[in-house]
C-alpha cells in the first residue's frame, strides 16, 4: 500500500507541523504561564517557588489593577459596540453600487493590514496634545473652543483607546458582514420590501437577526483581538496618566517584564482566561442556536 | 376584507437588463380584469418573472406604462404602496421567524395593534389549514406547508392584487394536484385579481380564467384556455400548448407557403367520423404507436410532407383494429373544422 493510501498515517503526517505549531507556541508558553502565576519567579533568577494564590490576592487587592480590569473591559465592550454599528452601516454603503467601489474597499482594508505598532504610532499623533488634527479640525469649523488633551485625560484617553481597536478591528467586520448580507437569500429580503417593510424594519427585523451567526463570530474575534491587546495601548499613553488607563496586557507587561516580578505579570496576563473561554462558548453558542433553532442562513 | 379590487392595465412594457442585447419584456401590452385569475404562460426565459416583478415594483420598466386600480404606479410608487402581495417561488419565508411571525410581518409593518394582527393570523391560518403550525419554523414544515404560509403571508395584506410567481413548482405532482384545486377555490372565494405564473400547462389550462401565452419577451396571445387551445393565433402556441402538440404539415399543393395544423386528437380514422362531416384527408403512414393506458398515440409521416413527424392521439375504444406494425398505411383524416391554417414564413394564422 502507498503511503498516500494509508488515511491514518497521512492524516498524522498533515495534522503534524500544526499539532507542532500549537504545542509549541501556544500550548508551553500558556502551561507555563499558569505555572508561573502559582509561584514567586522574578526575571533574574528562574527558580520557581510555589506560593499558591498570593499572587492572585496580591493583584485583587491593587486598586490599578482592578482599574486596568475594568478598562479592559470598557474598551472591549466599547469598541466592538463600536465596530458592530459601523461594520453594519460601512456594509450597508458597499452594498449600495457607485465608482470606485473597488477602490474604496481597498482602502477599508488598509487598517488590517498595517501593523498595529506603526498605526498606534500614526494615532499618537492625531491625539498631540499640541497638534492633535481632530482638536484643530474641530476648532477650525467652530465646533471646539476649548482644548482636548487626549491622552492626558483618563477619560478621552480611554476613548481614544477605544476608538484606535474599533478601527483596527473595523475593517475585518466590515468584510465579515458583507460577506454574510451576500449570503442572505435576496428573494427573502425582496419578501420583505413587497410586505412593507422600510429600511429600518427591513435592517433590524430581516437582515440583523439573519446576520446574527456571523456578527457573533466576528464579534467573538474582536473580543478576543481587543481583551489581548498590548501594543495600542502601549504606545498610545503606557497605561498613564498615573497608571488610570492600563489595560490587562499591559500591566501584565509592566509588573512582569519591566517590574521583573514574572509570578504578579503571570497572574495578571493568565486572569482573563477564563472570561475569554466564556464569551467564547457564549458567542458560539449564540452562533449555532440561531442556525440550528430558527434556520438561519447556513440552515436554509 | 374590503369589497374593492382592481385590474392591472400594462402598456407597453419593455425591460432591458443592463447589459442585455435584447429586451427581457418586449412591448407588453396586457389588461388584466376586475378579479380574474390571469395565467402568464411560457417556456423558461420568456419574461415572465420580469414582468411579475415589475408589476409588484422590484423592478424598473425600461419604458412603457402600468396601472393599478387605475393609478399609474411604474413611476414613483414603491411595491409596499402599490396594493399587492407576492408569493415568491422559492417562498421566501423568513427562516427566523415563527410561521405567525412570518404571517404577522406584513402586518407589524403596516403597524396594526398586536389584538388584530393575532386575530388576522389566526383566521388566515385557519383558511389555510396551518392553525396547528403557527409556532413552528420555516425549516420545520414540509414544502405544501411552507407554501401555505407563503399564501398567509400574502391575503393578510388583504391586496387589490396577488402576484403568484410558479408557487406551486416545488411540490411533488399529487400535491401539487391538491394545492391546485385549494387555490382555485380560494381564488374564487375571495374574487381578488391574480396574476399567477408558470410554465406549466396543465396549470395554466386547469386555474386560469384566462391565459397570455408569452415567448421571448412578447405576449403572443392572450384568451380563455379554451381559445388559446383550440384557435391559436400563431405556431408558437399551437405548438406550445397541448400534450403532444398540434401537427403542423405543409399543406400538399400550396408551395410550401402554408402549414396545415391540426391537433393529435382530431386525427382519427376516416370512416370513425359520420357521412355529413366534411373531412380533409391525412393518410399516415404508421412508424411506430405507443401505447398509453387511456390512448394511444400513433407516430407517422404524411405522403404529401414526408419530413414533418405527425402523431394521432387516439382514445382505447377508437380504432382498437389498426394495423401497428412500421410501414402500415392508415386511412386518417381531420374534420375541416378542426384544421387551422399558418403562413409557413411568420407562423401567424392565416384565417380564410
Ligand atoms: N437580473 C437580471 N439581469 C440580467 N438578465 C436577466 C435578469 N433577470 C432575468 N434576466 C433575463 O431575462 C430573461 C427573462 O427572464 P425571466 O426570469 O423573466 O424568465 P422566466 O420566464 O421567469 O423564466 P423561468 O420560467 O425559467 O422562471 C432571461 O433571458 C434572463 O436571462
Ligand atoms: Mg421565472
Amino acid at each position: 500500500m502507498k503511503f498516500a493510501d494509508r488515511e491514518d498515517l497521512l492524516g498524522a503526517a498533515m495534522l503534524g507541523p500544526a499539532l507542532a505549531y500549537v504545542i509549541l507556541l501556544v500550548g508551553v508558553p500558556f502551561v507555563l504561564a499558569i505555572m508561573l502565576s502559582f509561584s514567586s519567579a522574578t526575571a533574574g533568577s528562574l527558580t520557581l517557588t510555589w506560593v499558591g494564590f498570593h499572587n492572585y490576592s496580591t493583584i485583587l487587592a491593587d486598586p490599578i489593577f482592578l482599574r486596568a480590569l475594568r478598562n479592559t473591559a470598557i474598551v472591549t465592550i466599547g469598541s466592538q459596540v463600536l465596530v458592530i454599528v459601523l461594520a453594519t452601516a460601512a456594509a450597508q454603503v458597499f452594498r449600495a453600487a457607485f465608482h470606485g467601489k473597488r477602490a474604496a474597499r481597498f482602502v477599508l482594508l488598509l487598517p488590517w493590514a498595517v501593523p498595529v505598532s506603526l498605526a498606534a504610532i500614526a494615532w499618537t499623533w492625531i491625539f498631540d496634545s499640541t497638534f492633535s488634527v481632530i482638536n484643530w479640525t474641530l476648532r477650525v469649523t467652530g465646533l471646539l473652543h476649548g482644548w482636548l488633551y487626549w491622552l492626558g485625560e483618563p477619560g478621552l484617553a480611554l476613548f481614544a483607546i477605544i476608538i484606535v481597536q474599533a478601527w483596527r478591528i473595523f475593517p475585518f467586520a466590515t468584510v465579515i458582514v458583507l460577506a454574510g448580507l451576500s449570503s442572505i437569500p435576496q428573494d427573502v429580503v425582496e419578501a420583505s420590501i413587497v410586505d412593507g417593510a422600510g429600511f429600518w424594519r427591513r435592517l433590524f427585523k430581516v437582515e440583523l437577526p439573519l446576520l446574527l451567526p456571523v456578527i457573533a463570530v466576528a464579534v467573538l474575534f474582536g473580543v478576543v483581538y481587543t481583551a489581548t491587546d498590548l501594543g495600542v495601548v502601549y504606545i498610545l499613553t503606557g497605561g498613564g496618566p498615573a497608571n488610570t488607563t492600563h489595560v490587562l496586557p499591559t500591566l501584565a507587561f509592566q509588573r512582569g517584564v519591566l517590574g521583573a516580578d514574572l509570578g504578579q505579570g503571570a497572574a495578571i496576563a493568565v486572569f482573563l482566561v477564563p472570561f475569554l473561554i466564556v464569551v467564547a462558548v457564549l458567542m458560539l453558542r449564540v452562533a449555532r442556536r440561531t442556525e440550528v433553532g430558527a434556520g438561519g442562513i447556513g440552515a436554509r | 376584507m374590503s369589497e374593492t379590487s382592481a385590474g392591472v392595465e400594462i402598456r407597453q412594457l419593455h425591460k432591458r437588463f443592463k447589459g442585455g442585447d435584447h429586451d427581457a419584456v418586449d412591448g407588453v401590452d396586457l389588461s388584466i380584469r376586475d378579479g380574474e385569475l390571469l395565467v402568464l404562460l411560457g417556456p423558461s426565459g420568456c419574461g415572465k418573472t420580469t414582468l411579475l416583478r415589475m408589476i409588484a415594483g422590484l423592478e424598473h420598466p425600461s419604458a412603457g406604462e402600468i396601472y393599478i386600480a387605475g393609478r399609474r404606479v411604474d413611476q414613483d410608487v414603491p411595491p409596499r404602496a402599490r396594493g399587492i402581495a407576492m408569493v415568491f417561488q422559492s417562498y421566501a419565508l423568513y427562516p427566523h421567524r415563527t410561521v405567525s411571525g412570518n404571517i404577522a410581518f406584513p402586518l407589524e409593518a403596516a403597524h396594526l395593534p398586536r389584538a388584530v394582527i393575532a386575530e388576522k393570523v389566526r383566521w388566515a391560518a385557519e383558511l389555510f389549514g396551518i392553525a396547528g403550525y403557527l409556532d413552528r419554523y420555516p425549516r420545520q414544515l414540509s414544502g405544501g406547508e411552507r407554501q401555505r404560509v407563503a399564501l398567509c403571508r400574502a391575503v393578510v395584506r388583504d391586496p387589490q392584487v396577488f402576484l403568484l410567481d410558479e408557487p406551486l413548482a416545488n411540490l411533488d405532482a399529487k400535491l401539487r394536484n391538491t394545492a391546485r384545486d385549494e387555490l382555485k377555490r380560494f381564488q374564487r372565494q375571495i374574487k381578488r385579481t391574480t396574476v399567477y405564473v408558470t410554465h406549466d400547462q396543465v396549470e395554466a389550462m386547469g386555474l386560469g380564467d384566462r391565459i397570455a401565452v408569452m415567448d421571448r419577451g412578447k405576449v403572443r396571445q392572450v384568451g380563455t384556455p379554451h381559445e388559446v387551445y383550440e384557435d391559436p393565433v400563431d405556431t408558437f402556441v399551437a405548438t406550445f400548448l397541448g400534450q403532444p402538440p398540434m401537427n403542423l404539415v405543409e399543406q400538399p399543393g400550396g408551395g410550401g407557403r402554408t402549414l396545415l395544423g391540426f391537433r393529435p386528437e382530431h386525427l382519427l380514422p376516416s370512416d370513425h367520423f359520420g357521412d355529413r362531416e366534411p373531412l380533409h384527408p391525412i393518410p399516415l403512414i404508421v412508424r411506430r404507436v405507443e401505447y398509453l393506458g387511456s390512448d394511444r398515440y400513433v407516430y407517422g409521416t404524411v405522403e404529401f410532407a414526408p419530413d414533418a413527424t405527425v402523431i394521432a392521439k387516439l382514445p382505447a375504444n377508437i380504432g382498437r383494429a389498426i394495423p401497428e406494425e412500421e410501414g402500415g398505411r392508415l386511412d386518417f383524416a381531420v374534420p375541416e373544422r378542426a384544421l387551422c391554417h399558418f403562413d409557413a414564413q411568420t407562423g401567424a394564422r392565416v384565417r380564410r
